[in-house]
């Protein structure tokens, strides 16, 4: 066992994909020319007035909601001070005391809760684009709402912190509020870690990694970050409490500032924004307009669908997959044979994160759903099934498109018999294992069935039979 | 003096074109604006295409509406699309906005003739006016004397006849001083009844825009033309007008007078303002006595949250995006302190730096929070007020005019507005009315304080005054445009 155990809380700023700004009118679209997407709100003009947008409130309410928060029915907007180009009014516009959201817990699958502090809606800073030498600024980027999630330090692993995140990711995905686009910054992630000896109690001196960016770089920062801890204190040194850079080309962190030079904010309430206040009526619709998270879906095609664990869990993570599946899969007798078809065939097709999160498949789920039907319907076998989905992902036509007459033949199930008793014939050493309970010997029964059948035979069916007729 | 009723009587009755009328301001504006210096920028442009329209109008024979036609000035801190707006800095100096304050939108929708941006203290911090990168303003009653802060250019404007009406913002008495000073009426209105949008903030929860006008009826007129929700402000709530609700009865009215009010009040003041009393007992209203012992902390309360607010209101001019800059610096942090140190003037930098020492680390409970919490005291003792009167009679500076030039400590000058700005920090609505003269002819004002949204009984009790007395305190400079 190591002598220190490590102690993490994670601070995770979230971009919500309302269309407009916070405080003004403009689109939040990512991307355009620089500086298109800004007015005196945006860029702090003089005598600009910010006003708060009521959709960003909703959205962060069911973020909230999502992550099991107590939703104050009253909040306060604050200012939080510091001078930077980026923030053009030289103050944040955000929540300081009485936030939107406390109190709030995402389950890991070990079974332990990761406990949320709070969460907060604030708003973006603008974002300097170093150009030959001197530095621009794009106002794009600044007013764009965020909402800031702050757990309490429970995490003891990387790997725990990269499972909350990801998890973070899929409910928030699942509630629609943000596409959580790490490498587009629209989920960046401050880690907060300290050590303390095994046992103890007591917290250690933490340090604070800002702004990383992708899973793999909190990872290594928390990693490279538990090391340098451990041999100052295992030399008998005392770690600094600082903010600290991680480079993600070295995998390294670095002192950014000290505590002696950590920043006053200055928060005071913001006199120009009214409280925010959450009437019943309001909080009802919202809770009601929460969607079945990932978690509960899982639980549900596991237990109610008969669909693999692995399976689900596959379909779970995006959104647009599930929603797929459960149309490819609706009516039909086997759910778990759509879970099959998109797992193994179309996953194999679409491999990147974000083509799987923005699911535009050649196939339409009704394509599917039809094509399943007519194998339930004995109408085709499962080998042809599968060759023709593969020439329907690789055309995006449907299936009647390749069907020829021979894979339409079908199979007449009067015909499973005499193949069973031919099978049974053929195979006396099979039916004598099974006979003295070699219960996998059937199977050697089946595949013969199925060659004879050209394929075509239901599987399930002739091995019943088989059983059968062994039996007596 | 010249009132609004009285340009629309001209206008109406076809004496005068409105583009003759304005060109008359104009060029008495370009004649003594070098001796009242009311002014910080001329709009001619804009009065005469104004002017054009109202008359096209007339022509017409089309209804005009209250303001359309007349000639007015507007602080330099509210923002007029294409036309600079320095709030008296230098840090603005060339700041032209790309967009138009809420109240300038409404006013040039209604063909108001705009002479020109008035003189202020630089960023409104200021109770004389002196405090201005251009210069300070001129009291028409007395040009050795001063026209009062904030909104001093506004009120030098008006008495000195270089505008009918004048609209200012009072953070703690900008309006009502420089109307006391001048002679003229300055109502604050009700926090919230109108727009602060695009008016260039000071202390954003104590600012408020309002009218500075030669008489009673026009300030209601000029309130109900500016009141309005504007979905811009999400602190603007709009009001009912009131110009339609004046009597100028005050029988049965119950006026408070709070005694910690009077104290200290030179003799001329106080002489003013108990002939004042007397004569609304005379009208018929009666006069309850009552303590205001939270006027003690009204000062310091004031200074604190205003200066905390105008120190994070006025952390964005930086000189990176508008604005003044300097031209000789070494890196980034450089610039920005370089810029700040050289566009700010002392008033500026001193409220700035008070006010982030009061909101940093280890100092905000003693002062910010205490501040608020005073706040709340002061409002629930102004509700207690109320519950025994319908309006509170004050003096509104207690002082005259200051001289021109008079040394000063900065103490003593915040000093002047502790009559006025207990009505911001609690977010009423007050007016300023003459009342009287001290022994050198400068004009007394007397404040009347109501209740939240209760400008229709402080300008009603300020009419019945300024009826009984025939707007003798009203008095004309002699300088300007005279009709
Ligand atoms: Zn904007």
């Amino acid at each position: 066992m190591k002598t220190y155990e490590m102690v993490i809380g994670l601070e995770t700023h979230v971009e919500l994909s309302t269309k407009t700004k916070i405080f003004c009118a403009c689109t939040t679209e990512f991307g355009g020319a620089p500086n298109t997407h800004c007015c005196p709100v945006c860029t702090g003009q003089p005598g600009s007035l910010p006003v708060l947008n009521q959709s960003v409130v909703e959205y962060a309410v069911m973020a909230g909601l999502a992550l099991n928060c107590k939703i104050n029915r009253r909040s306060i907007m604050a200012r939080k001070h510091y001078v930077y180009p980026d923030l053009p009014k030289a103050y944040q516009i955000s929540q300081y005391e009485q936030p939107l959201c406390e109190g709030g817990w995402v389950m890991l699958d070990s079974g332990k809760k990761i406990n949320i502090t709070r969460i907060h809606i604030e708003e973006d800073a603008a974002k300097l684009v170093h150009q030959g030498g001197a530095v621009c600024i794009d106002y794009n980027r600044g007013g764009v709402p965020l909402i800031e999630i702050v757990t309490e330090p429970d995490f003891r692993s990387a790997a725990e912190a990269t499972e909350y995140l990801e998890k973070l990711q899929q409910i928030l995905r699942a509630v629609g509020v943000s596409d959580c686009r790490m490498q587009e910054g629209s989920l960046r992630c401050d880690v907060n870690i300290s050590l303390r000896r095994q046992g103890e109690a007591e917290l250690g001196v933490r340090s604070e990694i800002k702004n990383l960016n992708s899973f793999v770089s909190v990872a290594t920062a928390i990693e490279y970050e538990y090391e340098r801890q451990e041999e100052i204190l295992s030399a008998g040194g005392i770690v600094e409490q600082e903010t600290r850079h991680f480079d993600a080309d070295t995998g390294t962190t670095s002192s950014l500032r000290d505590k002696e030079n950590a920043d006053d904010y200055r928060y005071f309430p913001e006199p120009d924004i009214i409280p925010v206040v959450i009437p019943d009526s309001v909080l009802e619709r919202l809770k009601s307009a929460i969607p079945e998270l990932p978690d509960a879906k899982r639980a549900r095609y596991v237990e109610e669908l008969g669909v693999p664990e692995a399976d689900a869990r596959m379909l779970t993570k995006y959104r647009k997959v599930a929603e797929y599946f459960e149309e490819a899969a609706a009516g039909v007798k086997t759910p778990k044979t759509a879970a099959t078809f998109i797992v193994t065939q179309m996953f194999a097709l679409i491999q990147t994160e974000a083509e799987r999160e923005n699911w535009s498949p050649p196939v339409t789920a009704a394509q599917l759903n039809e094509l399943i039907k007519l194998l339930e319907s004995d109408k085709i076998s499962r080998n042809v099934a599968k060759r023709v989905f593969g020439q329907m992902l690789e055309s995006g036509k449907p299936a009647t498109a390749f069907l020829t007459e021979a894979d339409l033949v079908g199979f007449n199930p009067a015909s499973l018999e005499p193949l069973c008793r031919t099978a049974i014939a053929e195979n006396p050493k099979s039916v004598e294992d099974y006979k003295s309970g070699k219960e996998k010997a059937i199977k050697a029964l089946v595949g013969a069935v199925m060659r004879a059948s050209q394929g075509r035979a239901n599987a399930l069916e002739a091995e019943e039979l088989l059983k059968k007729l062994i039996n007596g | 003096m010249t009132t609004i009723a009285d340009i629309k009587r001209l206008l109406t009755e076809k004496k005068a074109s409105c583009r003759e009328l304005t060109q008359r301001y104009l060029d008495a504006a370009a004649q003594t604006n070098p001796v009242l210096n009311a002014y910080i920028t001329l709009t001619a442009e804009a009065a005469l295409d104004a002017a054009d329209a109202v008359d096209k109008k007339l022509q017409s024979g089309a209804q005009l509406s209250p303001l359309e036609g007349i000639p007015f000035v507007l602080k330099d801190n509210i923002s007029t699309k294409g036309i600079r707006t320095t709030c008296a800095s230098r840090m603005l100096e060339n700041y032209v906005p790309i967009f138009d304050a809420d109240v300038w939108e409404s006013l040039k929708g209604q063909n108001a003739v705009m002479i020109g941006k008035g003189n202020m203290d630089e960023f409104a911090m200021g109770s004389t006016c002196e405090n201005s990168y251009f210069g300070g303003s001129r009291n028409p009653h007395n040009t050795e004397h001063v026209a009062g802060g904030s909104s001093g250019g506004v009120a030098s404007a008006v008495a000195g006849g270089l505008a009918v009406y004048g609209i200012g913002s009072d953070t703690g008495g900008s309006i009502r001083m420089p109307a006391s000073f001048c002679g003229l009426v300055g109502l604050k209105p009700t926090y919230g009844a109108v727009s602060r949008r695009g008016l260039i903030a000071y202390g954003s929860s104590l600012d408020q825009i309002g009218p500075i006008t030669t008489c009673v009826e026009d300030a209601a007129l000029v309130f109900d033309a500016i009141c309005r929700k504007d979905p811009g402000d999400m602190t603007s709530r709009g009001a009912e007008p009131v110009s339609g609700k004046l009597t100028g009865n005050v029988k049965g009215l119950k006026i408070g007078i709070a005694k910690e009010f009077f104290e200290g009040l030179p003799d001329s003041i106080g002489k003013a303002l108990d002939n004042a009393v007397s004569l609304y007992k005379k009208l018929g209203a009666e006069v309850v006595s009552l303590d205001f012992p939270m006027l003690k902390y009204v000062l310091p309360t004031y200074y604190i949250l205003a200066c905390a607010e105008a120190s994070s209101n006025l952390g964005r001019y930086d000189g990176l995006r508008y604005g003044y800059r300097t031209d000789d610096f070494n890196d980034l942090n450089d610039f920005i302190c370089r810029t700040r140190s050289e566009g700010f003037g002392p008033e500026v930098r001193r409220r700035i730096l008070l006010g982030t020492y009061v909101l940093s680390a280890g100092y905000y409970d003693a002062y910010y929070n205490k501040a608020q919490l005073l706040r709340r005291s002061i409002v629930v003792e102004f509700a207690k007020v109320f519950t025994g009167c319908d309006v509170l009679l004050t003096p509104t500076v207690p002082v005259t005019a200051l001289r021109f030039g008079a040394d000063m400590t900065p103490v003593e000058m915040y000093q002047t507005d502790i009559l006025t700005c207990s009505a911001n920090i609690a977010g009423l609505p007050a007016v300023s009315v003459p009342c009287g003269f001290d022994e050198k002819g400068l004009p007394i004002g007397l404040q009347l304080i109501g209740g939240k949204f209760r400008e229709d009984i402080i300008l009603n009790t300020a009419l019945a005054f300024e009826r009984e007395t025939s707007g003798a305190f009203c008095k004309d400079s002699g300088m300007g445009v005279t009709l």
